[in-house]
């Protein structure tokens, strides 16, 4: 049943489903977008993420909060890992492709299957004063945890956005991603940018763990439906482009809002996958492509 | 010649076996086992030699699948026919995602079969014929003449089917198709600019590995008597059939069947003695160490241990 109610209510949902897509997004914009590491477990992260946060969120902490105080962990965690490698892959050079998605992707699964072991397949979630309520505007009901999602995604993209085009790390980190040989001659060290830069990108895929559970129940296996929807707001983007990824997350937002209130839930998360392999057909650079 | 007296006394020994009083479970684990190594065998031609990284095998697998179960369900098609048609149908899909990711190398190829995956699996949920989310229980039909039971018949033939993949994939690893994908691999450009025709290679490697991972999951709702989407399109398949060819060793076509056999007999040990989640934890864990500790998988290791002095 077509009506323009429905169609303005999906709009809203999705504006805010949309920034949410953006900020989960914004980890794998950096570490893919900007360094070029195939980091197909940048979901699994996110899903660990939350994990870690709901345990912490048990102790009385909010979870937005235990998401951020977690921060200086994930960095830490991030930084490792890409040195790690580094070490093995990108030094060894030339066969990496096959073999570096091969790890990521094993380690995608290795914390996926972790994660059963540890909580059980079953689903968990958290509580705030947020999470439950909705602001009520006339006839529309919008639940206060999208808003908040919403919230801490728009300082996320716009903090990240400043720092990579405002600090003189960010535009190192800028720097790598354009012309790595050059930073080279320059004599910085483009290891010390990029494993800098990883540790950020994980920091933020912890805040971005936190608000999957605030949006709703998380399980184990929910990385692999968001394999679909951050790669496809990455590539949308046009890689590396922060404002980028918060346009493509809007419309990947909108699109599946649309989808799921009109055809139903069964069809949305063919929403996210279906957008990226038009993009990869059609335009693989995206939107704001370098 | 060698290479086929080993697949007729191989092909021998099964069907000797699915003829002898072995107990049941032997079939029911030793079919799991040799649809590893078809899939294994299956995934190397386009990820190993071409160097494309097919994170879609489920997608495949699933077509091969639900076109067994449509073709039964609608005239009652045997086996043969099903599997035959299966991997047609995997053929066309492959024929399918490789045109729409001509332009696409490394993680961009990877991601877009996922995309493959999860959209195949939303058609099937979405379709009610074949049972939709929930799935449908099959009625396995009256078992063929010299089988006694319908897991002995589905033994033999995953049997035939594992030497058939592998002799395909020896053919084109051993032909002018194999040199030509394998220049691919090293440099697309430089093989482009040498005349290797690479558009034409990719395409190929693509059908042919999409039609035998679907031969390879065709018999697949026979076997379970059930099909349903979850299961049936679970990345699980992309992660043991990448991790057979990767840790067994993806430069010749004896490195999937080394891994593959190494690893889902360790899965079948695993799930018996421990559990389900351990089994694919187990894959994940051995995918990681290999693509660290031993790039070259088992069949590298070996061939160190034989030449100790090469470095």
């Amino acid at each position: 049943m077509f009506s323009l109610d429905l169609l303005f209510e999906a709009l809203i949902f999705g504006i805010l489903l949309g920034g949410f897509y953006a900020a989960v997004s914004m980890g794998l914009s950096v570490s893919f977008g900007l360094l070029d590491v195939p980091n197909v477990a940048h979901p699994a992260v996110m899903v660990l993420g939350s994990y870690i946060t709901y345990l912490v969120a048990t102790l009385g902490l909010d979870p937005i909060l235990s998401g951020i105080v977690l921060m200086p962990v994930f960095f830490f965690v991030g930084v490792l890992l890409y040195r790690f490698y580094y070490e093995t892959f990108e030094r060894r050079g030339t066969e990496a492709g096959v073999r570096g998605l091969a790890f990521f992707f094993g380690i995608a699964f290795i914390i996926e299957i972790g994660l059963v072991l540890a909580f059980g397949a079953d689903q968990r979630s958290v509580a705030a004063e947020y999470i439950g309520t909705s602001l009520e505007l006339g006839d529309y009901r919008i639940p206060y945890r999208m808003l908040m999602a919403f919230t801490v995604a728009i300082v996320l993209t716009v903090g990240l956005a400043l720092y990579l085009s405002k600090t003189f790390t960010g535009r190192a980190i800028k720097a790598v991603a354009q012309d790595e040989p050059a930073l080279r001659l320059m004599g910085a060290n483009p290891v010390r940018i990029k494993q800098w830069a990883f540790g950020i990108a994980t920091a933020v895929s912890v805040v971005a763990g936190a608000m999957l559970i605030v949006v709703g129940p998380v399980e184990p296996s929910m990385d692999r439906v968001y394999i679909g929807r951050t790669f496809c707001v990455v590539v949308l983007a046009g890689l590396g482009s922060m404002t980028g990824t918060l346009v493509a997350g809007l419309i990947l937002g909108i699109a599946e809002s649309i989808v799921l209130m009109f055809f139903g839930a069964s069809w949305a998360p063919a929403v996210a996958f279906g957008l990226l392999l038009l993009v990869l057909g059609v335009r693989p650079q995206g939107l704001f492509g370098r | 010649m060698k290479f086929w007296i080993g697949a007729v006394v191989f092909l021998a020994i099964a069907l000797g076996i699915s003829l002898s009083p072995v107990n049941e479970y032997f079939f029911f684990a030793a079919y799991v086992v040799l649809t590893a190594v078809v899939l294994a065998t299956a995934w190397n031609i386009l990820g190993g030699y071409a160097g494309y990284v097919n994170f879609g095998p489920p997608a495949f697998i699933g077509v091969g699948a639900y076109t067994a179960v449509v073709l039964f369900k609608a005239i009652g098609a045997p086996l043969a026919v099903q599997i035959v048609a299966g991997a047609a149908m995997g053929g066309l899909l492959g024929l399918g995602v490789g045109l729409l990711t001509l332009r696409l190398r490394g993680i961009f190829f990877a991601i877009a079969t996922v995309a493959v995956v999860f959209i195949m699996e939303t058609l099937a949920i979405n379709w009610r014929y074949v049972g939709g989310a929930t799935g449908l229980q099959l009625q396995r039909p009256e078992v063929m003449v010299p089988f006694t039971s319908y897991t002995r018949m589905l033994f033999a033939t995953m049997a035939i089917l594992a030497v058939v993949s592998v002799a395909v994939a020896r053919y084109v690893q051993d032909s002018w198709i194999g040199r030509g994908l394998r220049a691919l691999r090293d440099s697309e450009e430089a093989a482009e600019a040498n005349g290797v025709p690479t558009l034409k290679l990719k395409l190929f490697a693509c059908v042919i590995s999409g039609a035998l991972l679907a031969a390879g999951g065709a018999p697949m709702p026979m076997y379970l008597s059930f099909i349903e989407p979850a299961s049936t399109f679970n990345l699980a398949y992309t992660i043991s059939s990448l991790g057979g060819s990767i840790i067994g060793g993806m430069s010749h076509w004896g490195g999937p069947i080394v891994g593959a056999l190494i690893l889902s007999t360790l899965q079948q040990v695993i799930t018996v003695t421990i559990s389900g989640e351990v089994n694919v934890l187990i894959v994940g864990v051995l995918l990681v160490l290999f693509v660290v500790l031993a790039p070259e998988g088992v069949l590298g290791l070996f061939k160190r241990w034989l030449k100790p002095s090469s470095k």
